[in-house]
């Protein structure tokens, strides 16, 4: 029997269209948008100003707050101008603009491929390296991932989850990672695992990735307490709270961090960046995206530069499909709809993904039958249904009651619902105004 | 270009995630309900020849024409008969009644399941009852002869002869109520009705939908396998039944009838399988749905004993009915990461 959670769940079609592409090179783009905010946290602080050269490597925004992270350039050339650019999240940002002219890097970064194993630092070393290179959460929650190494003081990590579950449908960049820099991504967490003072490390893999599992099975044999975990095709496995269930049996209380039950996790992505980080002095500067969709003439993997704009990734899959209704950033459970193209991959692009017209539309809306499957398939243990009733009531105290809190807005109650009710919409509605008045409450 | 650009860009859609859904539908679950409900309807057909056949007709007829008329001319609501639930009503109806019964007294039935217990609350979704008992319950305690008159199933050369002028009987349940008043044995009574094969396969005096005990648990088999009900509603009825009445037989076996008989007997697996499973009168929690399938199959022995009525099912739904709403605000699905309290 594979290992999985147990409360809730969907299994949603997986196509994952571009499981088999190697991970291409993409071009250097003419400009790119850095914007300052690409983590969770405070926006990091601009270093350069306008006309001002800068080097592939080099700092250009400093962290601005305890929960932020360094902003590093991705390009060499000239800073063209401080700017409000669109982003992610639809609004315009502060971000810096580089016109880029050739691709002349830092001194200090190997740019070397041979892999670089041994490593002589203590975790404190780690976690300042680590926190320089602006490594944040690649899997796409973007939390600064030196925090993440730094438990609170009456608290001790006993174990390192290693999430390689990529449990969104059609994303295939951990996939793809996981098959071609695997002893790189080992290393990686070889130095997680010491900065964090653990001995032991998991790496939970969905079944749906034979290849990686196998993979993986066969050199971890020669890196000391790292176990593969194959775990049951299951959507939000990918949730940190949903994973460290489906692997150590362990349930994080309402309210708390991994850290509560020993679990530290972090995404393949991550211990790949902090290889580099640590081993090859690289800044955290690109990324691997997936591109696809099923209207998408060529989807891909891409090793991307951060800044690009996500229109020059488009046009190296096939270009805009005619029918296009949606252009997601990330998978379809959890993506966020872009309005525009120009919108730059940054450090949380796990992938772009195109939605033909007829797809991106939504349903009508029907009554509720108070069937219960949104019930049933909530991995949190919440009532969708009532959540979302209370919100539209604005009885956000008994939301609140009702641990609407707790809800990871993984989207499965709404994609279950028979009567396609967006009950995650109305969700986020509660868990705003809860928050809000949570903020309220302890300013008195 | 960039004139371009724009254009092609207000066109995106821009909303929240997730941006795929399933291929649930109210259309979809209602559909999968009435496949369910085949291998009783021609059990029912099988049985009860001619007047089955007019019982259901007219019973799905009026409650999908009720719906219609109510929906068009009262409430001036989108039409929703395509949606499946009239259509399940009427027959769920039609399953509750004996076969001889009036056309008229069926079409009062389906207008006070659908118009009386269903729309006038708002529609599917918000209806605190199950249409179909009310429907029933309501013929019942208002015409209580014509709606205990059982018709005997007949041979099937004779089948489609009889409507009204079938012979009629009491049901193995009305028979067991007179035994016990009698203070009869339960071995003489036993001798009086159909052996449990005859049972299970529905040739037995009673409601056209629940004589047939094989035709409904394949009903349950097929729904359980395409997820439209969870097990923990029928079985905690059924499963309650048993051991209630398992008890009282280990105790008294000649006074108690013993559980077997009263699994197979009257509308129980009717409504443990089709009628308590009701989404819309049924709680939303796993543990909630427990305790309501353990209420019905205690009203349902407690009726059946020591009640008026020989037959408690659908009086144990709907009383339980009303308790959905405090086992919905007190019985909570088990929280993620649920802190002792």
């Amino acid at each position: 029997m594979l290992k999985t959670f147990t409360k809730g769940g969907i299994h949603p079609p997986e196509n994952k269209l571009s499981a088999d592409k190697k991970i291409k090179i993409l071009p250097i783009p003419k400009q790119v948008f850095i914007p300052v905010s690409q983590h969770i946290g405070a926006p990091a602080k601009v270093l350069v100003k306008k006309n001002d050269l800068v080097k592939v490597g080099q700092l250009i925004a400093e962290q601005g707050g305890f929960v932020s992270a360094n902003i590093h350039s991705p390009v060499s050339g000239k800073v063209f101008k401080i700017d409000n650019v669109t982003d992610t999240s639809g609004y315009k940002r502060q971000a810096i603009v580089i016109n880029v002219d050739g691709d002349e890097w830092d001194d200090k970064i190997d740019r070397s491929s041979n892999l670089k194993k041994d490593f002589d630092l203590s975790s404190e070393e780690i976690i300042k390296k680590v926190q320089e290179a602006g490594i944040v959460g690649l899997g796409g929650a973007t939390f600064p991932s030196h925090i993440k190494l730094m438990p609170p003081k009456d608290m001790v990590a006993e174990v390192l989850i290693i999430n390689g579950v990529e449990c969104e449908p059609y994303l295939t960049s951990d996939h793809r990672l996981m098959l071609e820099k695997a002893e790189e991504m080992l290393v990686g967490i070889q130095i997680l695992m010491k900065a964090l003072k653990v001995e032991k490390a998991f790496i939970g893999i969905e079944n749906n990735k034979q290849d990686a599992i196998e993979h993986l099975n066969k050199l971890v044999k020669s890196y000391k307490g790292i176990d593969v975990v194959p775990l049951k095709v299951q959507y939000p496995q990918g949730g940190e709270k949903q994973l460290i269930k489906a692997v150590i049996d362990r349930e994080v209380p309402s309210g708390e961090l991994p850290i509560s039950v020993g679990a530290v996790v972090h995404n393949v992505g991550t211990a790949f960046a902090v290889y580099e980080a640590v081993q090859k002095n690289k800044p955290l500067i690109e990324r691997v995206v997936t591109v696809t969709g099923k209207s998408v003439k060529s989807p891909g993997n891409f090793l991307v530069r951060l800044g690009t704009p996500v229109k020059e990734l488009i046009e190296a899959s096939g270009g805009l499909p005619e029918d296009t209704g949606k252009i997601i950033s990330g998978g379809p459970m959890m993506g966020k709809a872009l309005n525009t193209m120009d919108v730059p991959v940054v450090k949380g692009t796990s992938g772009i993904l195109i939605l033909p017209k007829e797809e991106a539309k939504r349903r009508k809306v029907k009554p509720c039958i108070r069937c219960a499957k949104c019930v049933e398939v909530c991995p949190m243990g919440l009532e969708p249904f009532l959540l979302m009733t209370l919100a539209e009531k604005s009885m956000y105290e008994r939301s609140e009651k009702e641990d609407v809190m707790d809800c990871i807005e993984c989207g499965s109650c709404s994609y279950t619902c028979p009567s396609d009710r967006p009950l995650l919409d109305y969700i986020r509605l509660g868990k705003n105004q809860v928050g809000a008045m949570r903020r309220a409450r302890s300013r008195k | 270009m960039h004139q371009k650009n724009n254009k092609s860009m207000s066109k995106l859609i821009v909303s929240l995630s997730p941006h795929q859904l399933g291929t649930n539908s109210v259309n979809k679950l209602m559909y999968g309900v009435l496949i369910a409900l085949l291998p009783t309807l021609f059990v029912s057909v099988w049985f009860f020849g001619l007047g089955a056949i007019i019982v259901i007709l007219t019973s799905v007829l009026s409650a999908v024409i009720f719906e219609f008329l109510i929906t068009k001319y009262v409430l001036k609501r989108e039409n929703t008969i395509t949606d499946g639930s009239a259509v399940i009503t009427g027959l769920l109806l039609a399953f509750n009644l004996p076969s001889s019964l009036p056309v008229w007294l069926v079409i009062i039935g389906a207008f006070v399941a659908i118009v009386v217990a269903k729309l006038s609350f708002g529609g599917l979704g918000n209806n605190p009852f199950n249409p179909a008992l009310i429907g029933r319950v309501f013929l019942l305690i208002s015409w209580p002869v014509q709606m205990t008159s059982w018709p005997v199933p007949s041979p099937i050369s004779n089948k489609f002869l009889g409507y009204t002028d079938v012979t009629t009987g009491a049901t193995p349940l009305g028979k067991l109520a007179e035994a016990m008043r009698n203070g009869e044995s339960m071995t003489s009574f036993f001798e009086k009705i159909p052996n449990y094969t005859q049972m299970a396969i529905g040739n037995m005096g009673g409601s056209l939908g629940e004589v047939a005990a094989i035709a409904l648990i394949i009903g349950l088999v097929y729904m359980l396998m395409k997820k439209i009900i969870t097990w923990h509603i029928p079985v905690s009825i059924l499963g309650t039944v048993a051991i209630f009445t398992g008890i009282l037989w280990l105790v008294n076996p000649v006074k108690y009838a013993n559980p077997m008989f009263h699994l197979l007997s009257g509308g129980l697996l009717l409504g443990a399988i089709f009628m308590a499973t009701d989404y819309v009168t049924s709680p939303m929690s796993k543990k909630g749905q427990i305790i309501f399938g353990i209420g019905i199959g205690v009203l349902t022995v407690v009726i059946r004993l020591w009640g008026a009525f020989p037959e408690g099912v659908s009086f144990a739904i709907l009383i339980m009915n009303a308790f959905v709403p405090i086992i919905n605000m007190y019985i909570k699905p088990k929280r993620f990461g649920e802190k002792a309290k």
